[in-house]
């Protein structure tokens, strides 16, 4: 397995007391498969995403990400294990805007010292961005930034890819041109991928769905 | 110190630029400095004083002395006047410079000190009626015609206070008081009371002692000491026990000259020879290491007209005038043919 | 991974150029005034320590007179006791126009001095002491003295040598004398042997003479140069602060800007150590880039302002130093660490705030305003903390460091207090507006106060800087010149060759029946340094018009009976001396204190007796300078005619009106300085507060969006941007001006007299605030111009984009 949750429970403080977002939550995801996790808002599916990715802490319970245990990390291994094992697409393509293309989808990879420019020439060829490759990302469009960071995502060869509404900013064709590609991609570089999302529609295309509402698994 | 290399760029070794000049028109002036004449008849009280006109003056006296417990010790009082430009001037305007050197030596130990001052201000000079030569509170007073002298002078840690008394009339050396110093003619007047009784009292660091022994002084003045082609001098005042003396010295050659050796007999009686030049050798026997520069400290001395074959052996190798312009000045003692005692200086070993 | 990391970082400057450029040249600038003033405070230590150096050598230990009466003949009497001594003579003399400071040594008995020996000497050793023997002689100077002397006029052989004090000769004992034409004084005899002389030795010493070492000579010259370069100092620290609002503003918007980037730098993996470590390279980088180019700038400046300084501290104190500057470590290496240490304080505040930065959720903006009025509030109760703490320290502490504690905490202390003032006015003005494009007006002001606080802090400091020196150098300069006209009595004032003609003149002129006023004077050396003590006949000219600060009723007539003296207020000062007291002098000197006189500008003291008090103290003080009462008409006819009958030279007979004419070109020499860096400390301050509104500019566009959709032009917009700059800029101003007074009474009353001994009045200026507040209108507007021309060239689209691109 390269993601297993188990128990997870996290609360978080609101108007003087502890809310509790995410109450014993389970799951769990093996290598190459892609799992959906659906929910309204507020139900705490980017919350669980930001555990799994080691941007967050929990209160109880475990999560195993490629056998490591995050409870047992203090920040700085929370961030050898973001450089090394997990990638994180986001809604808001969170690219740096003074980079150009090519430098930003290297970024994570040099800086986790896994820099291969072959396999970075083949996702932007695959990805469409090999002639945007010197342009700033404030010279892109929605789909084609997002495209630049699944890339930057996947360069360094996660183990598990996290996706939080990465077609949420894009107009529908173009999600769903990116979410095909994304999709592929995983699934030729054998990533697992927990993909957070509103869409039924989108969470359809997926090997597994899990909803979340209101702090439990369904 | 800068004072050493003004002192011989001055007039005492090197020729100055001037020099070259006056040695092409010699016998005239030089520089405007009045020349020896071998004409010229010394005139007492009159030339014991100084002579402004002429580059360089020393009224110098040395002593070998013994205390009560027959330890020997040599004693050296020396008033140099050395001129920028010839003449006298008031106050400060004087161009005339004196440089006083004491020394005191000991079997084991050797002092000395030197004391600068300029003419013109009273505060070094040499006056007669009665004698006095005197530089800061160094001085050497006395009879006007120098039968008798009072000196005294100090360093650091030294100091010393003589009488002197002499026991037979002033010498002249040379030709009546001219004496040749150089093949090319360079001369100087010279005269000297070889035969002091001294007595008087050292003050060591160790203590004062009481002594008593001979002193020689020397009055020489002139405006070129040494020729182009000469380095340095080694002088010589041997006092034997036979009651003679021996006044003899080399003016060593530079520049692949040849040594120019002179001197003068005082037999025992006061009668004065002058030396046919080259009569008197002297040959180094053995070197010494002072102050950073190999010193023969001991000589073989040779007067064969007179039968002298003796050895000259300092007293303390180390009696090294550590003064602006340093040389090596000590008693010594003699022995061969002839005993005695008497005093060496020798200048330019570099 | 960091450097990875650090050139994503610095990526940002390239498409922030503007911004960088402002730190950079903020940096800079406030690195360039702060190297200037080390350097030059760097150099004119050297100099005083070559010359205090070259001093110590010949002023260890000494012999002097009491009443400077010192012959040839007690040198030598001493000498020939058996004393370690070497004769000096020290003096003035004027070659073509201009004084030069002999001192004679006895080169056959002085210890060595570095010219003699120093590689920068043109002669060899032997050679040079004999061309400054021989005669004509020969004497060694400064290049600099020599090349401003017309040394060719003393037919002497002239050596250069740097390791003498500007503005004096050194040269041989025969050849000074005859320079001096003093041929049987002497100033002093430098005892030569290391331990002091025994008491027996003391005892055996004529009466006039005395033994002083250096330890109980006061240094005075140094205590007071110490204090103008303080001075200097505290010029080059405030426009270094000055400079550092410009970093802290530019870097703290770096840091706000680049929040995402952090974010997503520490979201790819990347561990906060490695982050900050980045930064801190970057920072390195960019304030050692600076710190070059401050250096530069620095060195620059120094130059220009060196000869000002050099002149500041001659005509102040008396101290020459050299014109010339050399880059020297000190400044450099304490440059560039100021520089670096800047860049640390400036950018402390925004790595503080990265400590704090989630790497997740963006910062709440809705409690900003209440943030920021807090923090407004904090730093008004540490200012009011400041404000009292310098009070205390002037209490407490007193003295010039209590001053200087003083005007530290002052400035500080309200700097701190402007934004909270400025904030509270702004709220009334908005408050008292009616009109809703007023009304927003104001709040848009307070607004953009944040932002623009730190450049409006500056803008204060560097306003009531200006104030502050700016009273104290027209106070002094309208005292001074009033002084001026009160001590300059005399309508024409001669000097003769020497003593006889001097005698010969004077009896002339009164034959003539003029009213003459000899000059004659006698200079006292004493323990706590040395007094020129005047003769003054019993005139009415001096009891009409000399400058008394306070007097006794019957001074005057006490005067001419030799029943007291008369001293000038740093003597007076220095020796805490007050009316009716008395000052220690040698036996027979009068010394009952009758008055004391203001004498601006004399580093040494100076007291005045009767004239027959003077001779009988002191009977060969030269008779040679003469102060005329005539009638101006007369002057013309006058002048000819003594020249005619004495032969005296053009310089030898001037009017009181080109005497007042030198002396304020001297002391407008003196304070060009000053001048020069407030200019550009206010400079700096403009920069500042052009670089915020610049910087603000784009953080604007939300703001005014809004209000350009419901209707208001740009132009209108653009026009508002000016006039919200120029309120603020005048608001500041009107604060400002308290604090420069408050300033201004610090300089003239505390550390003037404190570091000059003497006291002046404030005389306010009025008119010269207007104009400085002018100034500051005009750099707010030049400030504003650019950020405001930009908004009226602004394509509405771009204000569109408010409106899409807002999350």
């Amino acid at each position: 397995m390269v993601l297993t949750v188990s128990d997870v429970t996290k609360t978080i403080p609101q108007s003087g007391q502890e809310r509790p977002i995410l109450d014993r939550v389970s799951l769990h995801l093996g290598a190459g498969k892609s799992l959906a996790l659906t929910g309204e808002s507020g139900s705490g599916k980017s919350t669980l995403l930001h555990l799994v990715g080691a941007l967050d802490g929990f209160d109880s319970g475990e999560i195993h990400v490629d056998g490591t245990r995050l409870s047992a990390l203090d920040d700085s291994g929370r961030a050898a294990l973001r450089r090394s094992c997990v990638s994180v697409v986001f809604q808001q393509f969170n690219l740096i805007p003074s980079l150009n293309v090519a430098a930003n989808i290297s970024l994570q990879a040099k800086l986790a010292k896994r820099y291969d420019p072959n396999w970075e020439d083949q996702l932007a060829r695959r990805l469409g961005l090999t002639p945007l490759l010197s342009r700033y990302p404030e010279q892109l469009s929605g789909g084609q930034q997002q495209r630049v960071a699944i890339a930057r995502s996947l360069a360094m060869r996660p183990k598990l890819l996290l996706a939080d509404e990465p077609t949420g900013s894009l107009d529908e064709e173009t999600g769903n041109a990116v979410l095909a590609l994304m999709l592929e991609l995983v699934t030729e570089s054998k990533t697992a991928l927990f993909l957070v999302t509103h869409s039924q529609t989108i969470a359809a295309a997926l090997d597994r769905r899990l909803h979340l509402s209101t702090g439990g698994l369904t | 110190m800068s004072v050493s290399r003004f002192l011989l760029c001055l007039s005492l070794l090197a020729p100055g630029s001037g020099f070259a000049q006056g040695f092409a028109g010699l016998g005239t002036e030089a520089d405007g400095f009045a020349i020896p004449k071998p004409s010229y008849r010394l005139q007492f009280p009159a030339d014991h004083g100084a002579h402004p006109d002429f580059r360089i003056e020393w009224w110098y006296l040395t002593a070998n002395l013994e205390d009560e417990n027959g330890e020997s010790y040599g004693i050296q009082w020396t008033l140099f006047r050395s001129a920028l430009a010839p003449g006298e001037a008031e106050g400060w305007q004087s161009p005339q410079i004196w440089m006083g050197h004491a020394g005191l030596t000991s079997p084991t130990e050797h002092f000395s000190a030197e004391r600068l001052a300029r003419g013109g201000i009273g505060q070094a000079g040499v006056t007669l009626g009665p004698f006095a030569a005197w530089i800061d509170d160094w001085q050497m007073t006395g009879a006007e015609d120098l039968s008798r002298l009072d000196l005294s002078a100090s360093g650091d840690v030294f100091s010393y206070a003589l009488k002197a008394q002499a026991e037979s009339p002033l010498i002249l050396q040379g030709d009546h008081g001219y004496s040749v110093k150089s093949p090319e003619g360079q001369a100087s007047y010279y005269y000297s009371q070889p035969n002091y009784r001294m007595e008087g009292t050292l003050t060591l660091p160790s203590g004062p002692v009481t002594v008593h022994g001979n002193g020689w002084l020397d009055r020489e003045w002139s405006s070129q000491p040494l020729s182009e082609n000469q380095s340095g001098w080694d002088w010589f005042s041997l006092r034997f026990d036979s009651g003679d003396k021996l006044m003899g010295f080399v003016l060593r050659g530079a520049n692949g000259a040849d040594d120019f050796r002179s001197g003068t007999w005082i037999s025992a009686t006061g009668e004065v020879t002058p030396l046919a030049p080259g009569a008197f050798q002297a040959t180094p026997l053995g070197q010494a290491e002072v102050a950073g520069r190999t010193v023969p400290v001991r000589w073989k001395v040779q007067l064969p007209e007179r039968e002298v074959s003796v050895i000259v052996e300092s007293l303390n190798p180390q009696s090294w005038m550590d003064v602006a312009f340093a040389y090596w000045e000590g008693p010594v003692t003699v022995s061969g043919s002839h005993r005695g005692t008497g005093y060496l200086e020798m200048t330019g070993y570099e | 991974m960091t450097s990875v990391a650090l050139l994503a970082l610095l990526s940002h400057w390239r498409q922030h150029r503007f911004q960088l450029g402002a730190l950079i040249v903020g940096l800079a600038l406030a690195t360039a005034l702060w190297m200037a003033v080390q350097a030059i405070n760097a150099e004119a230590k050297a100099s005083y320590a070559k010359a205090e150096g070259f001093v110590q050598q010949l002023d260890q230990q000494n012999l002097v007179s009491a009443n400077n009466t010192l012959t040839v003949a007690d040198y030598v009497a001493l000498k020939r006791s058996g004393w370690p001594l070497s004769p000096v003579l020290e003096g003035r003399l004027k070659v073509g126009g201009q004084w030069v400071d002999l001192i004679g040594l006895d080169l056959l008995t002085s210890p060595q001095i570095p010219a003699m020996s120093a590689p920068g000497a043109q002669a060899a050793e032997g050679e040079l002491l004999i061309s400054l023997l021989r005669p004509p002689g020969g004497l060694i100077m400064h290049p600099q003295t020599a090349a401003e002397l017309s040394v060719s006029e003393l037919g002497l052989t002239i050596h250069l040598s740097d390791t003498v004090p500007p503005g004096s000769g050194i040269g041989d004992i025969s050849v000074v004398s005859r320079l001096l034409a003093k041929p049987d004084s002497l100033s002093r005899l430098i005892y030569l042997a290391q331990d002091p002389p025994d008491r027996n030795a003391l005892e055996q010493l004529p009466n006039y003479i005395r033994f002083t070492s250096a330890q109980n000579a006061a240094i005075e010259p140094s205590a007071l140069t110490e204090s103008f370069h303080l001075n200097l100092t505290a010029f080059g620290f405030l426009s270094f602060v000055v400079g550092l609002f410009i970093v802290q503003g530019t870097i703290g918007l770096a840091m706000e800007q680049r929040r995402g980037l952090f974010r997503t730098l520490r979201c790819l993996g990347l561990p906060f150590r490695h982050l900050v470590v980045a930064l801190v390279i970057e920072i390195a980088i960019i304030a050692l880039v600076s710190g070059l180019i401050g250096l530069i700038i620095g060195y620059f400046l120094a130059v220009s302002l060196l000869p000002g300084v050099a002149a500041t501290l001659s005509g102040l104190y008396g101290a020459e130093i050299e014109n010339t500057l050399s880059l020297r470590p000190q400044w450099v290496v304490s440059g560039l660490a100021m520089t670096l240490l800047g860049a640390a304080i400036a950018s402390s505040y925004g790595f503080f705030s990265l400590w704090h930065l989630p790497i997740l959720q963006a910062p709440s903006t809705q409690a900003r305003g209440q943030q920021v009025l807090r923090n407004f509030n904090g730093w008004a109760l540490l200012g009011a903390g400041l404000l009292a703490l310098g009070g205390l320290s002037l209490i407490f502490l007193g003295g010039l460091s209590g001053g200087f504690v003083f005007l530290g905490c002052i400035m500080l202390g309200s700097a701190l207090l402007l934004p909270f003032c400025l904030w509270h006015i702004l709220r009334a003005g908005q408050r008292l507006t009616r009109h809703p494009l007023g009304h927003w007006l104001w709040a848009d002001a307070r607004a953009q106060l944040p932002g623009l606080s730190l450049a409006l802090m500056a803008l204060m400091l560097a306003l009531a800087t200006n104030i502050g020196v700016g009273t104290m150098v027209s106070s002094f300069r309208l005292t001074f010149t009033g002084w001026l006209d009160q001590r300059l009595a005399s309508e024409l004032y001669v000097t003769a060759r020497d003593d006889s003609q001097g005698a010969a003149l004077e009896h002339w002129l009164e034959e003539k029946g003029l009213r003459v006023l000899p000059i004659r004077s006698q200079v006292l050396q004493q323990p706590m340094g040395q007094i020129t003590i005047y003769g003054v006949r019993d005139d009415p000219t001096y009891r009409n018009n000399w400058p008394m600060l306070e007097v006794l009723p019957d001074a005057w007539d006490l005067l001419a009976k030799g029943k007291g003296i008369l001293i000038s207020e740093q003597l007076a000062r220095r020796r805490n001396i007050n009316l009716g007291e008395t000052l220690p002098l040698p036996q027979g000197w009068p010394n009952t204190v009758l008055g004391i006189y203001s004498d601006y500008g004399n580093p040494h003291g100076q007291a005045i007796v009767s004239m027959p008090q003077l001779l009988r103290n002191a009977p060969e003080a030269e008779n040679q300078r003469f102060g005329l009462r005539l009638d101006p008409d007369d002057i013309p006819t006058l002048i000819k005619e003594m020249r005619e009958e004495f032969d005296l030279d053009r310089e030898s007979v001037t009017d009181q009106d080109k005497i007042k004419e030198a002396s304020k070109q001297i002391f407008d020499q003196t304070f060009r300085v000053t001048d020069s860096l407030k200019l550009l400390t206010l400079g700096v301050a403009s920069f500042a507060m052009f670089t915020s509104l610049a910087t603000l500019w784009s953080q604007r566009l939300p703001q005014l969006g809004p209000v350009w959709a419901i209707g208001v032009s740009r132009q209108t917009l653009a026009q508002f941007d000016i006039l919200r700059s120029l309120v603020m800029a005048g608001l500041t101003a009107l604060l400002a001006l308290p604090l420069g007074l408050v300033l201004s009474w610090a300089l003239l009353v505390v550390i003037n007299t404190e570091a000059f001994g003497w006291r002046l009045p404030i005389h306010l200026f009025p008119l010269d605030w207007l104009w400085l507040i002018g100034l500051s209108l005009l750099a707010a507007l030049l400030a504003a111009a650019l950020p405001a021309w930009r908004l009226f060239r602004l394509h509405p689209s771009t204000l569109l984009k408010v409106f899409s691109s807002e999350r």
